[in-house]
Parts: C-alpha cells; structure tokens; sequence
C-alpha cells in the first residue's frame, strides 16, 4: 500500500498553513518531514491519517494494506497518548478491543508486542510508572500492535531529553531493520531526520509547501558509524531552512 | 577583617513551610478538651442547661433514642429519602451532563437552563414541591433530587469537557467506535472531576433533607430535631445534631474510599 498527496492545501479559518502538496509516500520507506515551526507540518500528518479533511486536494491510498492488518494508519504522537487509567497492558488492548478477536488472541498479540518492545516485565505498570522514553515505547508496541501500514509519527522523540532520544532512535533503527515499515516521521530535528530518513521533505514557512525533497541512500543501521556523510545531509537541510527558521522566529505566535 | 568575614558566613535559609504535616493526636485532644470544657461549665452552673445541655446529657438522651429504637425510625426514614433523592438526581445529572458534555444541540439547549436553575437555593422551592407532589414522601425526594441534580449536571460537563483531547484523537487515530470512546476514554477522563461534584451534592443533599423534613415529616431526623426545639428540648435537639454529624462524616468516608479506589491510577 502506498499513499500519494494530491494538491493539498489546508488553512483554519483566514491562516492558510498548507498550499499544493504534492507527494509520494512509498511503501517500505520512512519518509522524514522537516520545516520551521508553524508550517504545518503536524497538520498534514494529521490529513494524511484521516483525523482532519483538507480544504482541497485529496490523500489517496493505492494498494491494499496486508492481511491481518487493522489499522493501516496508525499514529504515534509526540506526547505519548497513553490512557493514564490503564496498564501498559491495557493500553496496548485498547487498539484492538474494537476489533473483536477474542480474549485468547488479543492477549497473544499483546504478549508479542510487548516482548518486541521490551516491555514485558512492565505490563502491569501505570503510565505516571514509567519514564518519557519507557511510555513513548508502549506508544509503539500499541502501534505494532494492529500491524499498521503506515507508521504516522509525529515528533515522536520531541518530548524527550537528549539521552532517552538517542536510544529509542537505535529502537526505531532496530524496529525498520525487522519490520521494514513504512513511516511518515515529523521532526524538527535535523539530526533525526537523517538518521531516519530514506527520504526528507523540506517543508517552507507558512504557508507550507514542498521545498525540496532530498534522497538519503545510506542504509539506516549503519548511518551511526557514518557521521560525517550524516552531517553533510544535516548541513545541506539546514541551508534549505535555516533563513524560513529565522523567518518564523520573527512571527507573532498568533499572527 | 573580622574572622566571620573571611571564613563566610551561612547563607540565611529562607526556604520551608508552606506544607502543613499531619499530627495525628491533636485533633482528638482538641475535641476532647473542647468537649470537657463545655462539660464543666454545665456542671459548674456557667452555663445554664435550657441553653446548652452537658454533652454527658446529649449523650443520654441519643442513649435513650437508640434504646426506644426510635433513632432507626427516623434514621432509617431520612436515609431512605436521602438515598432515593440523591441516586435518581445523581443519574439524571450524568445523564444531562454527557449530553451537554457531548452533543451541540443539548449544549446549546440545556447548558444556559441548568446556569440559570443552579443558583437558586433549592428550598426556596419546597413550597412549591408540596404543592406538585403533596407533604408526603414526594416532595422530600424531589427536593433532595433537584438539589443534588444541578451540581452534578455542572461537574459532569465540566469533566467531560476538560478530558484530554489528545487523548480523544487517539482513539479516533486507531479507529475506535464512538461509544467506545465515551466509555474508554471520556468517562474515565471525566471522573476526576464528577466524583468532587458527589462530595458537594451529597452535602446539598443532607442539608435539603433536613429542611425538607421540618415540613409535615412524622418521622426523620430533621422531624425530630424540630420537635425537640419546639418542646425547648435541647438535649434531645443536640442529640439530633449529633447523628447528623456522623451522617455526614460516613457519606463522606464512603465517597472518600470510592474516589480512592476509582482513581487508584492518579498518584
């Protein structure tokens, strides 16, 4: 399954935030998401997951989406979005209750997300339990857990001190070597960006737009030991931006 | 240079307080020493006993309630209305509050209606309850039921309101069903606010109860402790008070435990 963008263009009310996004979004592929604050970058991961309808233009899905799949797009946000009222147990049978599988396999497939997570000596925990980095990874053993096609994450490390971002990185590097998902990943972070990205799309200032689309063709596990490629491609993405980041610095927060 | 100079001086500490620690003890020798005081000035003629009976004597009087069985009587009539009005007023409120919590129309509907209804003392309206449902048990109940209705109905939207959306466009995000979201995500997330709102509408409730049995009850503890302030009977009147007292502390050790247990995942 893959997803393409056809001419979107998103504004609420008289702020127009995107304009004519065109793009395609492979299968298999994590495809990064950079720009200045406040170009919309959230808005349309939230357009491409169906929790907001563009103004015009369209998302369109080709292909079906594997067997057993549940929730072809499927979210991970930036502040987690656990129930606090649930175990992490509970939190990761939440998105498949609706589904009606019944109690042996729900908890078989919660029992396997949680040990590809490294979580099942945690099941029973609350949320306030955990650290930022231990609830961002129930966030995506949750995910795992209805098999998604797309992995929509929106920046998913952003709430995260520097220490706890760098090893769930190697997790989301570990997790693409296994699983070859497809990812949509929204960041500010340069440096995420290239570790990740097989793709990354430079976004411009409000209104966004697609600047420049920049292909990174070292694979994703050995990019850590190749630093100096990375800061090349860090260093050309923040050429691209650098002036719409002062741009946007500048701008009154509500315009 | 003094020695105190060279060496430095400690940095004056202008931190504590603030937080105030349980002691334990001294609440019950407050009581106890309050109690005694009171007890003393009766004895010792300070205070005249047509006014304020001796503890000792309030607490021969409950004595004697409890051993007529009458204190079940009136117990069991005022729980009975307590519990009756407060549960269907208390189920109405949820009910109203989710739907203004959730749908615009009703919103746009009730949610002035319950703003302009809440404030109204409820016992300004008895007389009219007895006209509606006569001097029996009717108008007593549907006192203590409007009463503890608007609190709710306001605690309940309100929670619902403040729940989290994020956490709503996760659910919506792996596709759950409307209801399921209701249930999984609004109620629970709206709890923390409607539990208060019982403590305050049980409180509502107690007083409602009263007034409404000091109009035509035979039975009641409200009923009673009229009765003994008509026949100047202050001992039996305290008495009354007193049971009101622990009335009031079991309804709220009873909601207490319940918020402790349903929010047991909060700290």
């Amino acid at each position: 399954m893959e997803l393409r963008l056809a001419g979107l263009s998103h504004g609420y009310g008289d702020l127009e935030v995107l304009r004519g996004i065109d793009l395609a979004i492979p299968a298999g592929r994590i495809v990064c998401i950079v720009g200045p604050s406040g170009c919309g970058k959230s808005t349309l991961l939230r357009l491409i997951g169906g929790l907001e309808r563009p103004d015009r233009g369209a998302v369109l899905q080709t292909g079906e989406p594997a067997a057993g799949c549940l929730n072809p797009l499927t979210f991970i946000f930036q502040d987690f979005s656990l129930l606090p009222w649930r175990t992490v147990e509970g939190n990761v049978r939440l998105a498949l209750e609706d589904h009606g599988l019944g109690r042996a396999k729900t908890a078989r497939i919660v029992d396997d997300v949680l040990a590809r997570t490294r979580l099942s000596e945690f099941h029973a925990a609350f949320p306030r339990q955990l650290s930022g980095g231990m609830k961002q990874r129930v966030a995506i053993a949750r995910a795992l857990a209805v098999s998604p096609a797309f992995l929509l994450m929106d920046e998913p490390l952003s709430a995260l001190d520097a220490q706890t971002r760098e090893l769930l990185l190697d997790d989301l590097v570990d997790l693409w070597g296994r699983e070859r998902f497809s990812g949509v990943y929204i960041t500010h972070n340069l440096d995420e960006a290239v570790r990740l990205g097989h793709r990354v799309v430079v976004l411009s200032g409000r209104p966004g737009t697609v600047r420049e689309i920049l292909e990174i063709d070292l694979p994703l596990d050995e990019r850590s030991a190749r630093a100096r490629d990375l800061a090349t491609h860090r260093s050309r993405l923040w050429q691209l931006i650098r002036d719409e980041v002062q741009a946007a610095e500048l701008e009154l927060v509500d315009g | 240079m003094a020695e105190s100079e060279r060496c430095g001086r400690p940095v004056p500490f202008r931190g504590g307080g603030f937080s105030p620690k349980p002691l334990g003890i001294v609440g019950p020798i407050v009581f106890v020493v309050v109690v005694a005081i009171w007890e003393a000035g009766c004895r010792l003629g300070l205070i005249s006993p047509l006014m304020l009976p001796a503890p000792s004597e309030a607490l021969a009087a409950l004595a004697h309630l409890v051993e007529t069985g009458l204190l079940w009587q009136h117990l069991g009539a005022s729980l009975h209305r307590l519990v009756l009005g407060w549960t269907l007023g208390t189920l109405l409120g949820l009910a109203v509050g989710f739907s203004i919590g959730l749908f615009s129309l009703a919103r746009a509907g009730l949610a002035p209606m319950v703003a302009a209804i809440f404030p109204i003392p409820k016992i300004a309206l008895l007389p009219l309850f007895v006209i509606w449902f006569g001097i029996g048990e009717g108008s007593k109940v549907a006192t203590i039921l409007f009463g503890t209705f608007f609190p709710t109905v306001i605690a309940t939207y309100g929670g619902v309101d403040n729940v989290d959306r994020g956490l709503i466009r996760m659910g919506q995000s792996f596709g759950l069903s409307w209801l399921s979201i209701v249930r999984k995500i609004i109620l629970p997330g709206a709890l923390p606010a409607i539990l208060p709102g019982f403590r305050i509408s049980a409180a509502i409730a107690i007083v409602l109860l009263v007034a409404a049995e000091m109009i035509g009850a035979e039975y009641g503890i409200g009923a009673y402790i009229l009765l003994a302030g008509s026949l100047m009977a202050t001992d039996e009147l305290l008495a009354g008070v007193a049971v009101l007292s622990v009335m009031g502390l079991t309804i709220n050790w009873l909601i207490v435990r319940a918020e402790r247990f349903l929010l047991r995942w909060r700290t």
